[in-house]
């Protein structure tokens, strides 16, 4: 028997740029900037005063009492899987053959702190009883597999900032191993409080542009001093091609592979020679088993940090050889910030419709580009993927050494 | 102000409007708060340490497990009240 196909039939998402996917697309494609200066008392302390916060908070689109139960992260999975299930024609399926993979690079953060607030300010028992739920890591995908009634399976992966790349490719294979027709694939971050923020700023991973957070996510530049943090996520409905087809359901993308290695070098820092990186696009290429001509873009990690970016790019090269040439590089991040956990669930979605619409996004913010970037970077504006069939990659990398490379490619019905 | 049926009512109108999210009009005290007032188990320690809170008396788990309606919580309220 043929290896089940796996095709991608509807999108959604709440991001920096926008509070759905259009919008999000529409904004990423004319270069603007999702980053902002926090309006947060807390934030007039820290050392890193901007962010990249939703465009819609979920208050506008969310009734109070169903947000008091849950974390932020959980309402932007809620969010984002109710337009990805209509976006998707709100297949009917068998409940037993639907699964959810939502991850999350850190969890229900902030629930947790503010609930250390309450008890350190009120006691213990004034604590909410909903305070686990709203922490647990796998709260968001929770909530939804609840919402859909999902039977198949709901998991969460956890590998830092390549936990959105991971569930998608958790997804991918439990359609082709038949647990599922339908799995709600994606990946939510809301870690924009003050002690992450201090954290990740203490280990000097942060841009600290105050005085310029439009300019301050800038990937490839020679100026770059760290990554924005962004939140927010996005979700995409993955199902069985011939259940897709059988539907009539519009199809956006085929999801044909996926890579993961592991560094075994540091807990925080890229490996300097990128082999786990170029390792891991090796076998994402294996795994979707097309030609190296057809892989004509790629959504690269770059946060715009100083060595992550050139160690990625680095990589590339090796493992793609003479055939990087014909690769339109873009670095989204520059826009959106970064969502960690959410990350490669967008970038994912920008990859599906860079595929849909034969066009990459732009990266912005690249002023002076770093001599030791020898990709082919799309820069300020979009650019045209040529005709006919056509792949892409979305890479993702993880604090911990975690590398995930996935492969996206055009549906031709 | 004295702790009267009305009185009673009308507070956990309040909290469970807060916590539930429906209209305080079909509160009543014929009301079971799982089946009618969609308030679940863990909804149900937010009602109870609400109305601690408000009402200034003291509700143990053993009463709470026979609370099932709105009437069975405010007749406790009227009778352990100060």
């Amino acid at each position: 028997m043929s290896r089940r196909r796996v095709v991608v039939t509807g999108l959604g998402a709440t991001t920096p740029l926008g509070g759905d996917v259009p919008t999000t697309w529409a904004n990423l494609l004319a270069g603007k900037s999702g980053v902002r200066l926090l309006e947060d008392e807390w934030a007039k302390e820290a050392s890193v005063t901007f962010a990249a916060r939703v465009a819609v908070e979920p208050s506008q689109v969310m009734e109070r009492v169903e947000m008091r139960r849950l974390d932020r992260s959980e309402q932007f999975a809620l969010i984002a899987s109710r337009e990805a299930w209509k976006d998707a024609g709100s297949p009917d399926v068998d409940k037993e053959r639907l699964g959810v993979v939502i991850a999350s690079g850190i969890g229900g953060v902030i629930t947790m702190l503010d609930q250390y607030d309450i008890l350190k300010t009120k006691g213990a028992r004034m604590v909410s009883p909903h305070t686990v739920p709203m922490l647990m890591p796998n709260g968001p995908a929770a909530n939804v597999g609840l919402e859909l009634q999902a039977k198949a399976g709901v998991h969460t992966p956890v590998s830092a900032c390549a936990s959105g790349a991971e569930a998608a490719g958790y997804a991918l294979e439990m359609i082709r191993n038949n647990r599922a027709d339908i799995v709600l694939a994606g990946g939510v971050e809301a870690a924009i409080h003050p002690l992450p923020m201090a954290g990740f700023a203490s280990m000097k991973a942060l841009s600290t542009r105050n005085d310029d957070p439009t300019k301050a996510s800038r990937p490839y530049d020679k100026d770059r001093d760290g990554f924005v943090l962004g939140e927010g996520g996005g979700v995409l409905v993955f199902e069985e091609l011939e259940h897709a087809k059988a539907r009539g359901a519009r199809i956006y993308a085929e999801v044909m592979g996926q890579g993961l290695t592991s560094d075994g070098y540091h807990i925080a820092a890229p490996d300097p020679d990128g082999s786990g990186v170029t390792r891991a696009v090796k076998f994402a290429l294996q795994d979707a088993g097309i030609p190296l001509s057809e892989i004509v873009h790629l959504n690269a990690h770059a946060t715009s940090t100083p060595s992550g970016d050139v160690a990625e790019a680095n990589a590339l090269t090796n493992a793609l050889g003479s055939d990087i040439s014909h690769v339109a590089v873009s670095a989204t991040k520059s826009m959106t910030g970064h969502l960690l956990g959410g990350a490669g669930a967008i970038e994912s979605i920008f990859c599906v419709l860079a595929m849909y619409h034969h066009k990459a996004p732009p990266t912005i913010n690249i002023e002076n580009l770093d001599e030791a970037v020898k990709v082919d970077v799309v820069r300020d504006v979009p650019r045209d993927l040529p005709a006919g069939s056509i792949a892409c990659l979305n890479d993702s990398f993880g604090f911990g050494g975690h590398n995930v490379v996935l492969v996206f490619r055009s549906y031709e019905a | 102000m004295a702790l009267t049926v009305d009185v009673v009512l009308a507070g956990i109108k309040e909290i469970v409007v807060e916590v539930a999210g429906i209209d305080a009009g079909i509160i009543a005290m014929d009301k079971k708060f799982t089946d009618d007032l969609d308030v679940d188990s863990l909804s149900m320690v937010e009602v109870v340490v609400a109305a601690e809170e408000k009402f200034g008396v003291k509700i143990p788990d053993d009463e709470v497990t026979k609370m099932a309606t709105v009437g069975d919580a405010v007749n406790f309220i009227v009778a352990n009240g100060k």
